[in-house]
């Protein structure tokens, strides 16, 4: 098992290191200025220096990013609900959300700071409309991939509308709910970050939109990096932290669901209780 | 295209009637009409005298595959019958765990489906079906896509617990000596548009074993079934 992790772990943080050591020694010997493309070490020793700053910056950012999330996670289940309610519904209102999902965020954040004012408000909403996309449609996916024998059974012992969606319907789209999130979950920080950018204020902690924003401005391309860095940090964290709760919550039974492909730690561990107990009739 | 045609067809009470034909023929149509799942387009099916839509009297069914739900247990899978119809947790608790003893799996029920054998899955699906005594228990090809033992041995189970119970049954399969094991009455199918070739009252004993498959009376009868189904061919 241990060494199975090593051989997992071990190629990706080697390609790193050694893409460091290449980058590190090209920029050296040829003396590319620092507002280009400055060394990794100068990079880390900026971010240990604004590690202050850095840190604020990613609450203030990640506030907003999992603000926005929780927006998308809630809305975009209960608007998938709503769709998978009625075909109708469904044929007239799903469209726009596709609309929604191709609206550059960039375009229409003048517009959220119009409304909603300046700092995390609007940068919130941006978070939120980047990342709802799909979470209304796994879920709808979800939702609409319900066996159909188990919808005749909840009929037949005279289950209704809300019974069954709490009881059936919900649960059996949690598989596909959780791939919605966790894309949302990367697309909600990248929503905050783009909202910053517009429509973030200088406030006492400024979030990493603006920090790249300034430090580009003030040709502190190590720095630029660095909140870079603490973006992705963020965006890989969210991710993460979502993963964590699906998989809790997941682990048990979605080896029958089959619907995702990135489950296959837990569907390997299913399968191996599967034929320990296949002696029995 | 009618799946059904000139239909007509009385089960008495605690009958245990298979119906027999070629797969596709529209019994599990006929099945569904029963259950109260689809309304016939012309017609009526009607359960102890009122529309089976109406749903009135309480049925059990069972479908082609287990259907389970695969984030639950097999216990709380068994009691979901009663869960829907309101009954508090510790009570229907009790009434599955009784189900589950009576198909012979006592010691899985804290399980996962996905830890289980397709025989035992189909199982905790007719434990279910057993929950809170239905009047009706409809079986629509139930046991077709287990290996031939493991089929025989819930055969055996379901034989048993309507020897006990004498729940109405109708158990839809195209396998002419599953048909002529378990049942009393044998009603044979065409195919599709489904006509009734004919109504056959088995001349069996009533205890089925496995030893009564090797009889000359149950080849005989077998034989009947056979020649009934054949007549629809021609």
């Amino acid at each position: 098992m241990a060494e199975r992790a090593v051989a997992r772990v071990a190629p990706p943080v080697v390609a790193a290191i050694l893409a460091l050591l290449v980058w590190e020694g090209l920029v050296r010997a040829l003396a590319v200025p620092l507002y280009l493309l400055p060394p990794p070490s100068v990079i880390a020793a900026t971010a240990v220096d604004s590690g202050g700053v850095l840190f604020r910056g990613t609450c203030t950012t990640g506030l907003a990013a999992g603000a926005g999330f929780a927006l998308s996670a809630v809305l975009g289940t209960l608007f998938a609900v709503v769709l998978s309610a009625s075909r109708g519904l469904e044929r007239a209102l799903y469209p726009y959300t596709v609309v929604l999902q191709t609206v550059p965020i960039v375009a229409i954040a003048p517009l959220l700071v119009l409304w909603f004012g300046p700092g995390p408000r609007a940068v919130t909403v941006a978070a939120f409309i980047v990342s709802v996309f799909p979470v209304v449609a796994n879920a709808l996916t979800g939702l609409q991939s319900v066996d159909p024998a188990l919808r005749d059974l909840f009929r037949l012992y005279g289950a209704g509308r809300w019974r069954t969606l709490a009881t059936l319907s919900l649960p059996s789209a949690l598989p596909h709910i959780f791939t919605g999130l966790r894309v949302a979950a990367g697309l909600a920080v990248i929503g905050a970050v783009v909202g910053e950018m517009v429509a973030g204020y200088a406030e006492d902690a400024p979030g990493l939109g603006i920090l790249v924003m300034t430090a580009y401005k003030q040709l502190q391309t190590d720095l630029l990096f660095a909140s870079v860095l603490g973006s992705t940090a963020l965006g890989v964290a969210l991710f993460g932290l979502v993963g964590l709760v699906g998989d809790r919550l997941l682990r048990r039974w979605h080896a029958s669901a089959q619907s995702d492909p990135t489950w296959g730690a837990a569907r390997r561990c299913i399968g191996r209780r599967e034929t320990r107990h296949s002696g029995l009739p | 295209m009618a799946a059904l045609s000139g239909l007509d067809l009385d089960v008495s009470p605690g009958e245990f009637v298979a119906l027999l034909g070629p797969s596709g023929c529209g019994k599990s149509t006929l099945l569904r009409l029963v259950a109260g799942l689809d309304e016939p387009t012309s017609g009526q099916a009607l359960v102890d005298g009122a529309p089976a839509f109406e749903r009135r009297v309480p049925v059990g069914f069972v479908f082609q595959d287990a259907h389970l739900m695969p984030w639950r247990t097999v216990l709380d899978n068994a009691a979901l019958p009663l869960e829907l119809a309101g009954v508090p947790r510790a009570e229907r608790r009790a009434a599955a765990r009784g189900v589950l003893v009576d198909v012979g799996l006592e010691d899985a029920m804290d399980r996962l489906p996905a830890e289980l054998s397709g025989g035992m899955r189909m199982r905790v699906s007719l434990a279910r079906a057993l929950l809170g005594r239905p009047r009706l228990l409809l079986l629509d090809e139930p046991f077709a896509a287990l290996d031939e033992l493991t089929r025989q041995r819930l055969d055996d189970h379901l034989r048993a617990l309507w020897d006990r119970d004498r729940t109405t049954t109708l158990f839809v399969t195209h396998s002419i000596v599953e048909a002529a094991y378990l049942a009393n009455r044998v009603i044979v199918f065409s195919a599709r548009p489904a006509r009734i070739l004919a109504d056959v009252v088995l001349d069996l004993p009533a205890a089925r074993t496995a030893a009564l498959r090797g009889e000359p009376a149950f080849a005989r009868e077998t034989r009947r079934l056979f020649t009934a189904l054949e007549q629809g061919d021609g």
